[in-house]
């Protein structure tokens, strides 16, 4: 098992098993409420023209967040 | 209970919702507000066996937590109207986070119809869904859709009254379990509820239970002015809240939602999701934004499709705002012939034809660009402008959805802000939106344009270009700075989460965006005809009234009379004096007048800024419509009727005047760009925002123009 980090450090075509989501209240809230738990399987699929905000791929569709956001989950690398 | 007649429709936004509720209900919609929000509610019919049902278009929404206005919206008419069934949309591609929001339903308790949409996309993919499955394994009624083709549309409107008359208005909250503390907290407090009776005639106990669980702000604030027993819920929610902290490091809500995320999981395991062998749905998608969103093409292609965007409105939209433009002129015309000269042919042709002529001529341009906006929203292309710009605008505490408000404002100058006001309603976080339609109008607009063109060409026409595109650079910074300033002070706060989907690429169906932007049309249309004809008729009788004592009238007469009495003068020269004549007593009287009056009177101020009582007038008529400087300008320099087209004589006699100067042609260039917005614009902020918001721009861009505008011609005055 690799060690987590922060989403926001995870390259382009990487993928990653969600850990943690270290949010609360609202922002916390509308990260589960887009399918943003622990156990999810994403991959970064592209950053913005100014390295910010990043896209996500995970169940099926697309998700993009800031990085301020990113910041917020915990991921495990895979290869 | 018996069933009403009244069905929900709701679903994820991008889960072809609103497509299908087109399809169910025809071009009779009929749109207006939630109570006391500005979210907006749509309302249709559909008929079953000759028999009408309402359906209310639920907002987009992921979830029923109370985290937009959105939300709360859907939140409280579900329960407070009580619908008979809610017809849940789901894009069948991504099955497992739509189910999140079904399952929120199903808790709630509320009849639940599954419309399994985009099946075609399904199918494509080689997907094998067993609809029948989920619907034992739910309890709930599937069917399969095609939205977009009306598919399946009948089908699902009759499994849905069927429904409804079957569950006869009962609610049946569904029990989920979210582990043994919670669910043990759960009947603790549901026990607690329905001794009380705490608001259970609103909400199902442990529906009520759960949202205290998870720190729900709504119902914990709706709690506690209901009574005692929210204290002792709460009380109980800490207590879970803090076990859950001590024991597994984590929150209730967190629990919860990974449970319904289970349920779901486990659900799609039981054989409802079979066969992923065909290709990637998203895969066309991706491909295309490894293009489209490309570092350096991404940027590139944008610009072009805004740049297209606008020459296309601005092209097409001329020639039917030419024809209207001419349509009221021959109407104006054909009145004043009608009419006998006086006030009231001058308070229809000058008060009510030209003002709402001049507002109804915006409608072809408020056509053609929301149906180009329309199309792009629903492409998926405006999603990913946001996502490319979001850092730029973030620096000023706007959204990257800002942008679109921005250039239809005359972020490319020529624009117009009234559908650009308009146009902020796609962004979806309040203070972002609140921003964009506070500073959008700064924007240099089509009709500033000939306000800077008199004044570029009376003192730059060395360096026309150049400042033109100065002053746009201006605007820019104008709108990005002030954007920064309110939401630093009246509007401060953190920014609104930037967690967006990016929908795959579709191509819009043709029906929808003709009735999107009909419906914008209309809305503006039904304005035209009441505030704007009233504020028409006041700025008419500002400028008309009081008119020149009879003493001052009958001088001008007899000059008039001198000049036709000379019998050397030849005909040519006798016309030319008589409208030099009439000229100059349309310069007095409009000095006479109310807004010539407050005028002179606000001199003393203006002068701090290098503005004498002709520019004070002209600001004051710019408050109908920008382009109206140009033309009151030309009254208060006895030039008669000028074409802000074609205002050659007016700079030149501008550029004459002592009381001009370089300077002061520039501070009036910076006040043109910041003070209000001309009333048309002030009404559909009042409209998009609240007159509150939109008297707040009158009063504070006003100020700061002002204040603008002094320290340059000040600072001007030492250094120069």
């Amino acid at each position: 098992m690799s060690t987590a980090l922060c989403l926001r450090r995870l390259g382009v075509n990487r993928k990653a098993r969600v850990r943690a989501i270290l949010a609360t209240g609202e922002l916390g809230r509308r990260i589960r409420d887009l399918g943003l738990v622990p156990g999810t399987e994403l991959l970064v699929v592209g950053r913005a023209p100014l390295r910010d905000p990043v896209a996500l791929r995970l169940r099926d569709f697309t998700l993009t967040m800031r990085n301020g956001e990113a910041d917020q989950i915990l991921v495990e690398a895979e290869d | 209970m018996a069933p009403t007649r009244t069905f929900a429709l709701a679903g994820n936004p991008n889960s072809g919702k609103t497509t299908l509720f087109n399809a169910l209900t025809g071009a009779h919609q009929h749109v207006g507000n939630y109570p006391g929000v500005t979210v907006e509610k749509r309302e249709g019919h559909f008929m079953v066996d000759a028999r009408e049902f309402r359906l209310v278009d639920l907002p987009g929404m992921y979830s029923l937590t109370a985290y937009s206005a959105d939300e709360l919206a859907a939140r409280a008419f579900l329960v407070d109207e009580k619908p008979s069934c809610v017809i849940n949309v789901v894009d069948a591609g991504t099955l497992e986070r739509s189910l999140y929001l079904t399952v929120q339903f199903l808790e709630l308790g509320v009849p639940v119809v599954l419309a399994l949409n985009m099946m075609d996309e399904v199918r494509r993919r080689g997907l094998v869904l067993d609809t029948k499955r989920l619907a034992a394994l739910l309890g709930v009624p599937v069917a399969e859709t095609v939205a977009r083709a009306g598919e399946g549309k009948t089908a699902l409107v009759h499994e849905a009254v069927a429904f409804a008359a079957q569950r006869c208005g009962n609610w049946k909250p569904l029990v989920l379990s979210y582990g043994a503390d919670i669910d043990r907290a759960l009947a603790d407090m549901e026990a607690v509820i329905e001794a009380d009776r705490f608001l259970t005639d609103r909400f199902p106990a442990r529906w009520l239970a759960l949202k205290y669980l998870e720190d729900d702000e709504d119902v914990i604030a709706l709690g506690r002015q209901t009574g005692p027993t929210a204290a002792t819920l709460e009380a109980m929610a800490a207590k879970v809240a803090k076990h859950a902290q001590d024991t597994l490091g984590t929150y209730p809500e967190a629990i919860i939602s990974d449970h319904r995320y289970g349920f779901i999981a486990s659900l799609l395991k039981q054989g409802v999701l079979t066969a992923q062998a065909g290709r990637d749905r998203i895969a066309a998608s991706d491909k295309a934004d490894r293009i489209l969103t490309q570092t350096v093409l991404g940027p590139l292609i944008m610009l072009a499709v805004l740049y297209l965007m606008f020459e296309i409105t601005f092209f097409l939209g001329q020639f039917p705002m030419d024809w209207l433009e001419a349509g009221f002129d021959r109407l104006g015309s054909a009145a004043s012939a009608l009419l006998p000269e006086g006030m009231l042919q001058s308070l229809i042709v000058s008060g009510v034809i030209a003002g709402v002529g001049g507002v109804l001529g915006f409608v072809p341009l408020i056509i053609i660009m929301f149906f180009q906006l329309s199309f792009l929203e629903d492409l998926g292309y405006m999603a990913r402008m946001s996502y490319m710009l979001d850092r730029v605008f973030r620096a000023f505490g706007l959204h990257g959805g800002s942008v679109m408000p921005f250039i239809i404002s005359g972020g490319i100058p020529g624009g117009c802000a009234v559908p650009g006001v308009m146009a902020a309603r796609t962004l979806r976080s309040p203070k972002e939106r609140l921003a964009t339609i506070l500073s959008a109008p700064f924007m240099a607009c089509g009709a500033k344009i000939p306000v800077f063109l008199l004044l570029i060409a009376a003192f730059f026409p060395a360096h026309a270009g150049r400042t033109m595109f100065l002053i746009t650079l201006g605007s820019w910074a104008a709108a990005l700075l002030v954007a920064k300033l309110w939401r630093t002070t009246v509007i401060a706060g953190e920014s609104t989460p930037f967690i967006m989907e990016l929908p795959p690429y579709r191509l819009p169906t043709f029906r929808g965006l003709c009735i999107h932007t009909g419906e914008r049309a209309w809305q503006y249309v039904k304005k035209a005809g009441t505030v704007i004809l009233a504020i028409s008729i006041l700025m008419w009788a500002a400028m008309t009234f009081p008119g020149l004592p009879a003493a001052q009238k009958a001088a001008f007469e007899a000059e008039r009379a001198a000049v036709t009495a000379d019998t050397h003068l030849a005909a040519k020269d006798a016309q030319a004096k008589t409208e030099a004549i009439d000229n100059r007593q349309a310069e007095k009287a409009l000095r006479h007048s109310v807004a010539g009056r407050v005028g002179t009177a606000l001199e003393g101020i203006s002068r701090l800024a290098g503005f004498d009582w002709r520019v004070n007038i002209a600001l004051i008529g710019g408050l109908a419509a920008k382009e109206v400087v140009v033309s009151t300008l030309g009254t208060a320099y006895a030039l008669g009727k000028v074409d802000p087209e074609e205002a050659g004589s007016l700079s030149e006699q501008i550029a004459a005047d002592p009381a001009f100067s370089p300077l002061s042609a520039l501070a009036l260039i910076v006040f043109t760009i910041l003070y209000a917005p001309c009333f048309v614009t002030v009404v559909t902020m009042a409209k998009e925002a609240s007159w509150k918001w939109a008297g707040f721009a009158v009063a504070a861009n006003t100020v700061l123009g002002f204040c603008a505008a002094v320290a340059l011609y000040q600072l001007g005055r030492l250094f120069l």
